[in-house]
């Protein structure tokens, strides 16, 4: 496992296996989530793959009523929206990923800081399926 | 890192021309691009011949996508009847025209050439809307669109970032709309010719021909906020916050400093100019500000020796109404956190002590992105020329104006600062 290429590829391969996989720097410590081939720090490309704890608080966010095609085959519309944003994961780092099990009718009642955990989200069937980096509130969670 | 950089030799602005921006059933980039052109040569003062254009650098973000044909530089310049001078055609985004700029600047600053034609065109307008979001989210980083990120999505998450951090608001970012929208007619280059207060009485008016229950709102806001005459978009940006789908092209004849008033007695110099480049919404380092605009902005002031005081007016990139307010701080216009505050209280109207966006911006003149950043260029030319008529913004002894012209959802931004002398 640990010696997989560093690359997207490999990322979201670990998400098919459930797990938030970030690359460390061997040089300077900084961890990347999704990872990098090369550090933004210190230049260096020894980098090793460590699996985060997939707990993080919202950065920020929106609720897209009018969404891409991909999103519109989900289901979603301007009577169904859907919640993405950028989650703060405990170790640091920044991810981007969709954010279910908020009022995406009532975006007021979703908060800034709220915290949350990984969900991996299974979309299409088949062939098509695939897994979408997600995250939902820690109190609507099973645990 | 922090080398003060000059150019090698001065560039001036000494022609520029655009076409109506809006959405063109019958008139496609190479006709859009021609009008540019022409209404390019007719404002050089003393004449331009088309044989004395050393280069073109045209900026486009995506025809390949929005009309299926690439390899725009060329097949422009054919169209122009200026083969076989050099075209390069210049990509970065909503930032692509700007880009262009650069590069001719810099080919003249070089010593290489001495007239050199820059500008940008799309034609976004011939899809539907699904397609054009398509195109426009195609310079999303691939993590954003993976997680169902649309353009207006990506900036509304910044704006809860900056409410959350400043105490903003909605209602903050419809005084950027209502400004916008003022400014607007009185460009007749401008995509939308109304003020929200006219479309506000001409929808009571449809509404009492036609009988049926007359909106009753009370003021501009009111009509904002209202879900009917303004839907949410991606929460909390709404109709009235984006910026509409354009067609449009603009065009800039740049020359060496010497030569200048071979062409016009009343050039504009290049004072400072900065391109920087950013992350997406993964890895930059702050949500509330644009990491790209303020190290631009730093090149170009540490260039002219100019500070944000000295700029008198300015276009600000506003695709989405967040933006202008971000912006106006990364440009060192306001505090950071206090630009919302600056624009409730009318300091960037244009009668305003910072007139910003005087020609409506992207809101209401239009993005057909690119052409927006020359199209930028052109207004700050237009207003320290004194061609800007009824919105020449009324400051005594204008001579310093600035364009900002931002990229994707942040990874490439401008700040070109044009002078009078
Ligand atoms: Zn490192």
């Amino acid at each position: 496992m640990v010696d997989r290429p560093i690359s997207d590829y490999q990322f979201e391969r670990f998400l098919e296996k459930e797990k938030l996989m970030g690359a460390r720097c061997t040089a300077c410590g900084t961890l990347f989530v999704p990872p990098r081939a090369i550090c933004t720090q210190c230049h260096g490309s020894a980098m090793e793959w460590v699996e985060t704890k997939g707990e993080g608080k919202l950065a920020a966010f929106t609720c897209i009523a009018i969404g891409p095609p991909a999103m519109i085959e989900e289901g979603y519309n301007r009577n169904n929206p859907y919640c993405t944003g950028a989650v703060e994961l405990a170790e640091g780092p920044r991810v981007v990923a969709r954010i279910e099990g908020v009022d995406t009718l009532r975006p007021e009642t979703i908060k800034i800081g709220m915290p949350l955990k990984v969900a991996f989200l299974r979309r299409g069937t088949g062939e098509d399926l695939r897994i979408v980096l997600g995250f939902t509130p820690v109190d609507d969670c099973c645990g | 890192m922090n080398k003060k950089r000059k150019l090698g030799r001065g560039v001036a602005m000494v022609g520029a021309g655009m076409s109506k921006f809006d959405m063109f059933t019958d008139r496609d980039s190479k006709d859009l691009f021609a009008e540019a052109f022409l209404q390019m040569g007719d404002s050089v003062d003393k004449g331009l011949d088309p044989n004395d254009i050393d280069a073109l650098y045209i900026g486009n973000f995506t025809n390949d996508f929005f009309a299926h044909q690439s390899h725009w530089g060329a097949i422009l310049s054919d169209s122009l009847g200026l083969i076989p001078k050099p075209a390069t055609r210049v990509e970065g985004a909503c930032a692509s025209s700007a880009l262009a700029f650069r590069e001719g600047v810099f080919a003249i600053a070089s010593g290489f050439y001495d007239v050199v034609l820059v500008g940008g065109v799309e034609d976004m307008s011939k899809g539907n809307t699904e397609t054009v979001a398509e195109g426009l989210a195609l310079a999303a980083s691939p993590y954003e669109r993976k997680a169902g990120f649309t353009f207006p999505g990506i900036f509304a998450a910044i704006a809860t970032a900056y409410f959350e951090k400043y105490g903003a608001s909605r209602e903050d970012l419809m005084n950027i709309t209502i400004k916008s929208h003022d400014n607007a007619p009185l460009n007749p280059k401008a995509q939308y010719q109304v003020t929200i207060r006219e479309m506000m009485g001409a929808k009571i008016k449809r509404a009492k021909e036609k009988g049926g229950a007359v909106p009753d709102w009370s003021d501009e806001k009111d009509f904002l906020r209202d879900p009917i005459a303004n839907p949410t978009i991606a929460w909390p940006l709404h109709l009235f916050d984006c910026c509409p789908i354009s067609d449009g092209a603009a065009c800039i004849l740049l020359v060496g400093e010497e030569i200048a008033k071979h062409f016009t007695d009343e050039p504009l110099y290049v004072a400072g100019i900065g391109q920087a480049s950013g992350r997406g919404l993964n890895a930059a380092d702050d949500l509330t500000y644009f990491e790209a605009t303020r190290s631009a902005a730093k090149e170009a002031y540490q260039m002219s020796g100019l500070t944000p005081a000295d700029i008198q007016f300015a276009e600000v990139h506003d695709c989405f109404s967040i933006v202008e307010l971000l912006h106006m701080e990364d440009l060192g216009f306001f505090e950071p956190g206090e630009s919302y505050k600056a624009v409730a209280d009318g300091l960037t109207r244009l009668d305003g002590p910072k007139p910003i966006n005087t020609s409506g911006g992207l809101k209401c003149k239009g993005h057909p992105v690119g052409a927006t950043g020359a199209a930028q260029l052109i207004e700050v030319w237009e207003q320290l020329r004194n061609k800007a008529g009824n919105r020449g913004v009324p400051i005594e002894g204008l001579r310093i104006g600035a364009a900002h012209n931002l990229g994707g959802t942040g990874g490439t931004c401008t700040f070109t600062i044009l002078e009078r002398r």
